[in-house]
């Protein structure tokens, strides 16, 4: 009970998870409807201002950019969500093994392999991938997930290590248990709240690289909307048009925006330390 | 520290040398032969031939890694198919105006996040703190290539002070070819001050609350004397190693930038390459920006460890 009344005292969370809440239910609302079907053309009202029938205005195609940008939420926040689920899977488990195995040759090479891949920013895994395979949401998500395996393994194992010297590890490897058996049901409880933190964290910049990707023309492709590359596609027109460029730019600003202040929220009320020095 | 820094001068060798191979595998090897994949589906056959006759294709993929990597090592990164000239000097061309862009944007926003970050942990909890720290949340969630574009309609099209896009030049003047960077390394800085600024703020916050602060204190120097004289120096060891790691989004950032602008930079040549096919080209400018990477990592490292002596031993 402490926990929900110092949850909704926490402003930067409750702000936070507001701007999420609102950018995710956009998402799964443009599910079952959106002002306006975004794949219909309309010439005759294109690049209309915003007004009383189309809130954020027409694109050059005639299309309501307000219902363009809830299906893009869409987009924005699977890709984000898929890659922070690939960096958590395969991420986690690397960490902790390398905890476990500390100083030995695997975690010697567990670690060196994710300094390795942690020299390749998302963006140059992308442009490698569609080199080969060509754009695409997939290519995307594949490599904003990989940049993401190192980054959740290193803070695995960080935490895992400083873990495995505590007393009640001690008690469970005494009691025989072995070291994959303890990474499971020991040391993982006890990362969670650090998962959840830097999971937060990664959505964010997942957002952020994903409309990157999509901007330059690596991530997701017509007749899928995306916010980035309603960005790139309102580039020429912003001159005249300027409502192309700011309601997209504004959601991602926004929805990222929302997310790191979910994330410093989460970390205020997730770790004891902090919330020691609140009191 | 020669010891600490030979071992990691082997361990930056072995990492490019990894990253060399990860990058030939994936580019080169992947789709398969890379001849018919440049020529397309339609490709006649004899056509196939001779582009893998020219591209040195007849060898094994081994031979051809060696080949490549040891090309590179004499400044030799091969020829692009598409343009018939030699891949090194295409770079050449281009990185003088992507280094310079990633250098200026770099000065700017250490500029602007040393005074924001400085001035926000001297005054914490002030309001002129918490307007620096809205400030710094709002620029990491601005999208840099947004921001580039709102700078665009305010001060291209709207003042007129500066061009939308493209590059005049060096020959045309320093001054020049700086102006025409600036927006690019404006939009490029912002989310990079506003990282830095949070470092700067709470490293400084951290090294304030240290036992030498407050024997310096004790001794008799107000609270600013301390900051300046012994805390600063001491919070930028977390700031240095946040400007290292922030470099590769730099990189990420300054490619994207380049297409909002239309600066023929590195990001630029490699998007041209990758619609082009010129699968030579986009392996060699990613080979060069994971080494940037690399040797900003080494870099930053071997200043830890001369400014920390205790790092040295945990190698």
């Amino acid at each position: 009970m402490s926990f929900l009344k110092s949850t909704l005292r926490n402003r930067s969370f409750m702000i936070g998870a507001s701007f999420a809440a609102l950018f995710i239910g956009a998402a799964l609302l443009s599910y079952l409807w959106t002002p306006f079907d975004v794949t219909k053309l309309d010439i005759p009202h294109k690049l209309r201002k915003p007004n009383a029938v189309h809130w954020f205005g027409t694109d050059h195609f005639g299309r309501d950019i307000f219902s363009m940008i809830m299906v893009g939420a869409r987009t924005s926040i699977a890709v984000a969500v898929v890659a922070v689920g690939i960096g958590i899977i395969l991420g986690v488990p690397l960490g902790l093994t390398a905890a476990a195995r500390k100083d030995s040759l695997l975690d010697e090479v567990i670690m060196r392999t994710n300094d390795l891949v942690f020299a390749f920013p998302a963006l140059l895994i992308a442009i490698m991938i569609t080199a080969v395979f060509g754009p695409s949401a997939i290519n995307a998500i594949i490599a904003i997930g990989i940049f993401n395996i190192p980054v959740f393994a290193r803070m695995t194992r960080g935490a895992a290590l400083s873990l495995w010297t505590r007393d009640f590890v001690l008690s469970a490897r005494v009691a025989g248990k072995t070291a994959p058996r303890i990474s499971i049901e020991h040391i993982l409880p006890n990362i969670l709240n650090l998962l959840i933190v830097q999971g937060s964290i990664q959505f964010s910049l997942g957002i952020l690289a994903e409309a990157g990707l999509s901007y330059v023309g690596l991530g997701a492709q017509p007749p899928l909307p995306s916010w980035g590359r309603m960005l790139a596609e309102s580039q020429t027109m912003i001159s005249f048009a300027p409502h192309l460029a700011i309601f997209p730019g504004i959601a991602i600003v926004f929805t990222v925006l929302g997310l790191n202040l979910m994330g410093d929220g989460l970390r205020d009320l997730l770790d004891p330390r902090l919330r020691q020095a609140r009191k | 520290m020669l010891r600490y820094s030979l071992k990691r001068l082997l361990s930056l060798g072995l990492s490019l040398l990894a990253a060399s191979a990860v990058i030939f595998l994936t580019i080169e090897i992947v789709p398969g032969d890379p001849a018919s994949y440049m020529l397309g589906i339609n490709a006649q056959a004899d056509t196939v031939a001779a582009l893998r006759e020219e591209l040195g294709l007849n060898v094994s993929a081994f031979e051809r890694y060696i080949s490549w990597v040891g090309g590179m090592l004499t400044g030799d990164f091969g020829t692009s198919y598409t343009y018939r000239t030699p891949v090194v000097d295409m770079i050449g061309d281009r990185i003088m105006i992507s280094l310079p862009l990633a250098i200026y944007a770099l000065s700017l926003s250490t500029l602007i996040a040393f005074p924001a970050g400085i001035l926000a942990a001297s005054k914490r909890g002030s309001v002129t703190d918490v307007s620096i720290m809205g400030a710094t949340q709002v620029g990491v969630a601005i999208p840099n290539f947004w921001f580039a574009m709102l700078l665009v309609v305010v001060f291209s099209i709207n003042l007129r002070w500066f061009s939308a896009g493209g590059f005049p030049g060096w020959d045309k003047g320093l001054i020049v070819g700086l102006k025409a960077l600036t927006l690019p390394a404006i939009s490029l800085a912002l989310p990079q001050a506003s990282i830095l600024a949070r470092v700067m703020r709470s490293a400084l916050i951290d090294t304030m609350n240290e036992d030498f602060v407050r024997t310096a204190r004790a001794k008799g120097l107000s609270k600013r004397q301390a900051m300046w004289r012994h805390a600063l120096r001491n919070a930028m060891i977390p700031v240095l190693t946040i400007i290292g790691l922030q470099f590769s989004f730099l990189i990420a950032g300054a490619i994207i930038i380049e297409n909002v602008f239309f600066l023929p930079g590195l990001g630029r040549l490699v998007f041209q390459s990758i619609s082009q096919r010129d699968l030579i080209v986009v392996e060699s400018v990613v080979m060069l920006l994971v080494f940037a990477v690399v040797i900003v990592t080494f870099i930053v490292d071997l200043t830890y460890a001369a400014v920390d002596p205790r790092l040295r031993g945990r190698s």
